[in-house]
C-alpha cells in the first residue's frame, strides 16, 4: 500500500508540474513587465507619463476539493481590477498574476516563491486557507513582501510576521456572534461539536466553538472528527445523535461540511445546526440541498445587504458572472481596493512602503463591511448572521 | 445505536466490495494490480451523473453510461498499457505503473472536462426513511444494499457456471495451457477487464447514492480502500472480495461508533496487518 501511494505521488507530482508549467506560459498575460526586461530588485517598473505599474502575486485555491473558495475569490479579484484600472487610469494600473496552491502547503510555499523571486510582485494577495498562509506567510515575510489574507479566519495570522495582513474576520468574532444569537432564538442548551480534524481552518473554528460553549455556560454532549477527504460520515453523526443536543455545531470547509449537514438531515438529527466560515459559499446549497435549510453561519457579508455599496457591486458580479457573489468574492474584491488605495499612498510599486501604507489602514468601506486593523493588524469588524433558506442566505431573525 | 451503525457499516462496506471485486478479477486472470480501477469507476459515474444533472436523465440511462463509458475505459486501458506491455513479456511490475499513469491521466482528464469540486446527486429518490424501531434505514441504502448483492451473486454464478466462466477461470489457472486448449486468452482478458470496470461504473453510481456526492479525487481514496479489501479476501478470491469489503465497512463505522473517529483508519488498517500476520494469503486466498 505505502509503496503504491509512494509512487503515485511521485508521479503525480512530476505530472503535476509538467501541467503546472504549461498552464503558467499559457496564462502570463502581463506582456512588458515579465522575467528578464525587469531589472531584478525592482518589484515592478514604472510606467511612462507618471504611470505607476504594480504587479500583484494571487495565491488561490483554484484546483481540487475546495476549488469553489478559490474561483470566487478570483472572480473577485477580477472584477476589481477592472474598476480600480478603469478608475485610476494614468496614475495606477495593476496586473494580477494568479498561481494555483491546490490548497496544499506545498503548493503554497512553491507559489509564493515564484511570485516574489521570478515574478518580481509587490505583494501577494492569498492564500486561501489558513494552513496555506501559516505554510506560505513566513516565506513572504522573510523575503519583506507584504501578503494580505482575504480568507484566513484562524488565531495567530497576523503573529507571523510585520507583513502579514488580512482583511477577513477572525472565526473568533463571527462564530462566538452567530452562537450567541442562535443561542437567544433558539434557547439552546446542549451543543454536540463536529470537525475536521486535519485542516488548520476546521481546528481552529472548533476550539472557538468549543471555547464559546464553555464561556457560554452550554453543556457539550459530545465530540467527533473526520478528515477533509471524507466521504462518509454516518457513524459520527449516529453517534452524536444518540447524546440528543439541540444543537449541532460544525467546523469545516464547503465539501465536507455540506456532506456533513446532508447527512445528519438524512439520519434524522433535528438539532439547529450552526457553521463555521466555510459555509459561506453557494456551493452548499448545491451539495446539501434542501437539507441546508436552517443552517446558521456569520459572515462579514451577505448580498441581501441593504447598502447602495454592496448593491452596486452585487449587480455589477452578477452582471459579469452571471451568479451571486459570496463573501470570499466580496472579500477578494475589497483586497484589491485596499492594495490600490495603499499603493496609490505609497506612490509607487514599492514593497516596504507599500506595507507602511497597508498598516495605517483606517475605516475603509468595503462591501464586506466597515474595516480597521488593531495594533496587531488583526482585522476589526462586524459579522451578520445569516440563516439558510430556499437555496441562500437570509438575515436571521 | 448498535444497530443503526451495522446497517451503516453495511452500506458503506458493500460498496468496497463491489470495487473490490473488480481489483480482484483483473488479478485473478492477468495476476496485476490495476491502480487506475478507482479513477475509471468514477469517470464513468460522473458521465452518469452529469447526464443525469444537466440532461434530466433518469437514473436508469445514467446507470447505464456508467457502466459503458466505465467499461470503454477498461478496453482502453488494457490496449495501451497492458496488451502492449504482456506481449513484450516484461516482468508484472512494468504493468503496475503503467496503470499509474493511466490513473493520472484519468484524473486530470476528470478535473479538465467536469472540475474539481464535488458534484451533487439528484435526491429524487432515496431520501425516503423508513423507521424501524431501533432503526431508520434510507430507501437508497436498501437499494445499494441489493444491487450490491444481486451483483455479487450474478458474477459468482456466471464465473463458476457458464462457458465463459470457465474460459475466465482457466485463463486465471495458467494462461499459456489455457491457449493451447484453445481458449482465445485475449478474448478472456478483454472481457474481464471490461467487466471489471462495468462492475466499477455500477459501484459508482451507488457511490454517489450513498454519499449523495460524487468527487473526482474520490477514486483514489477509494481505490485503496477496494486494494485493502482485496489484501484482506486473499488476492484473486471473489467471496473473499465480498465478505471482506462489508467486513472492512462494519469495521470502519463500529470503530468509529464505538472509538475514537480520528482512528477509522488506523484500527481498519492495522487489523488487516494482524490478520495477515496470522494468515498471510488472506481470509479468503488459497495458500500458494
Amino acid at each position: 500500500m505505502k509503496g503504491f501511494s509512494l509512487l503515485k505521488s511521485l508521479a503525480t507530482i512530476s505530472l503535476g508540474a509538467v501541467l503546472m508549467v504549461g498552464c503558467s506560459s499559457g496564462n502570463s498575460a502581463a506582456p512588458a513587465a515579465n522575467g528578464g526586461s525587469t531589472p531584478a530588485q525592482t518589484p515592478a517598473a514604472e510606467g511612462a507619463g507618471g504611470e505607476v505599474t504594480a504587479q500583484i502575486g494571487v495565491v488561490g485555491f483554484l484546483s481540487g476539493s475546495g476549488a469553489a473558495y478559490g474561483e470566487a475569490q478570483k472572480a473577485g479579484l477580477e472584477l476589481a481590477l477592472g474598476e480600480l484600472n478603469e478608475a485610476n487610469k494614468g496614475k495606477l494600473k495593476m496586473e494580477l498574476k494568479f498561481e494555483d496552491s491546490g490548497g496544499e502547503k506545498e503548493g503554497a510555499i512553491n507559489a509564493v516563491n515564484k511570485l516574489i523571486n521570478q515574478d518580481n510582485v509587490v505583494a501577494i494577495i492569498g492564500p486561501t486557507l489558513s494552513g496555506e498562509m501559516f505554510a506560505a506567510g513566513p516565506v513572504a515575510n522573510e523575503a519583506e513582501v507584504p501578503i494580505f489574507g482575504i480568507s484566513n479566519t484562524s488565531e495567530g495570522i497576523n503573529d507571523i510576521g510585520e507583513y502579514v495582513f488580512r482583511n477577513s474576520l477572525p472565526e473568533s468574532i463571527a462564530i462566538p456572534t452567530a452562537m450567541k444569537a442562535a443561542v437567544e432564538k433558539k434557547g439552546i442548551k446542549k451543543v454536540a461539536l463536529i470537525y475536521a480534524s486535519n485542516d488548520d481552518f476546521s481546528v481552529n473554528g472548533y476550539k472557538v466553538m468549543k471555547a464559546t460553549a464553555e464561556k457560554m455556560g452550554l453543556e457539550i454532549t459530545g465530540e467527533a472528527t473526520f478528515s477533509n477527504g471524507d466521504v462518509d460520515f454516518s457513524a459520527q453523526l449516529t453517534k452524536l445523535k444518540q447524546t440528543n443536543p439541540d444543537a449541532l455545531l460544525v467546523s469545516a470547509l464547503y465539501k465536507e461540511g455540506s456532506m456533513v449537514v446532508k447527512k445528519a438531515r438524512e439520519l434524522g438529527i433535528t438539532a439547529t445546526i450552526l457553521g463555521g466560515n466555510g459555509f459561506n459559499n453557494p456551493k452548499v446549497f448545491e451539495i446539501a440541498g434542501p437539507a441546508a435549510d436552517g443552517l446558521i453561519v456569520a459572515t462579514p457579508f451577505s448580498p441581501e445587504k441593504q447598502d447602495d455599496k454592496v448593491q452596486a457591486f452585487v449587480k455589477a458580479f452578477e452582471a459579469k458572472y452571471n451568479k451571486k457573489p459570496d463573501q470570499f468574492a466580496a472579500q477578494a474584491y475589497d483586497s484589491l481596493y485596499i492594495m490600490s488605495q495603499s499603493l496609490l499612498g505609497a506612490g509607487k510599486a514599492e514593497r516596504e512602503e507599500l506595507r507602511n501604507q497597508l498598516a495605517q489602514l483606517k475605516d475603509f468601506t468595503g462591501v464586506s463591511g466597515k474595516l480597521s486593523f488593531d495594533e496587531k493588524r488583526n482585522p476589526i469588524g462586524d459579522a451578520v448572521v445569516v440563516v439558510a433558506k430556499d437555496g441562500k442566505f437570509v438575515p436571521f431573525e | 445505536m448498535f444497530w443503526q451503525q451495522l446497517v451503516n457499516g453495511l452500506t458503506v462496506g458493500s460498496t468496497y466490495s463491489l470495487i473490490a471485486l473488480g481489483y480482484t478479477l483483473i488479478f485473478g486472470v492477468l495476476g496485476i494490480i490495476n491502480m487506475a480501477h478507482g479513477q475509471i469507476f468514477i469517470f464513468g459515474s460522473l458521465v452518469g451523473l452529469v447526464l443525469m444533472t444537466s440532461m434530466q436523465m433518469p437514473l436508469g440511462v445514467a446507470l447505464v453510461a456508467s457502466i459503458v463509458i466505465s467499461a470503454i475505459l477498461g478496453l482502453i486501458l488494457e490496449y495501451t498499457a497492458l496488451r502492449p506491455l504482456r506481449k513484450k513479456n516484461v516482468p508484472h511490475l512494468a504493468s503496475l505503473i503503467s496503470t499509474i499513469g493511466f490513473a493520472i491521466l484519468v484524473e486530470e482528464a476528470m478535473h479538465k472536462i467536469f472540475g474539481a469540486d464535488s458534484r451533487a446527486f439528484p435526491q429524487s429518490f432515496g431520501d425516503k426513511t423508513f423507521d424501524l424501531g431501533v432503526i431508520q434505514i434510507r430507501s437508497v441504502d436498501l437499494i445499494i444494499l441489493a444491487i450490491a448483492l444481486i451483483l455479487m451473486f450474478v458474477l459468482h454464478f456466471w464465473i463458476q457456471k457458464t462457458k465463459m466462466g470457465k474460459a475466465i477461470r482457466a485463463t486465471a489457472e495458467n494462461t499459456d495451457t489455457a491457449n493451447i486448449l484453445g481458449i482465445n486468452t485475449n478474448m478472456v482478458i478483454i472481457v474481464t477487464v471490461m467487466l471489471a470496470s462495468a462492475l466499477g461504473g455500477v459501484a459508482g453510481i451507488l457511490i454517489g447514492m450513498a454519499y449523495s456526492a460524487l468527487i473526482p479525487t474520490m477514486g483514489m481514496t477509494l481505490g485503496f480502500k477496494g486494494l485493502a479489501v482485496l489484501i484482506l479476501g486473499g488476492v484473486g478470491s471473489i467471496p473473499g472480495a465480498m465478505v471482506c469489503g462489508v467486513l472492512l465497512g462494519v469495521i470502519e463505522v463500529f470503530t468509529v461508533a464505538y472509538g475514537d473517529s480520528s482512528y477509522r483508519d488506523a484500527v481498519a488498517f492495522g487489523l488487516i496487518i494482524v490478520i495477515l500476520l496470522l494468515k498471510p494469503e488472506g481470509l479468503f486466498g488459497r495458500k500458494a
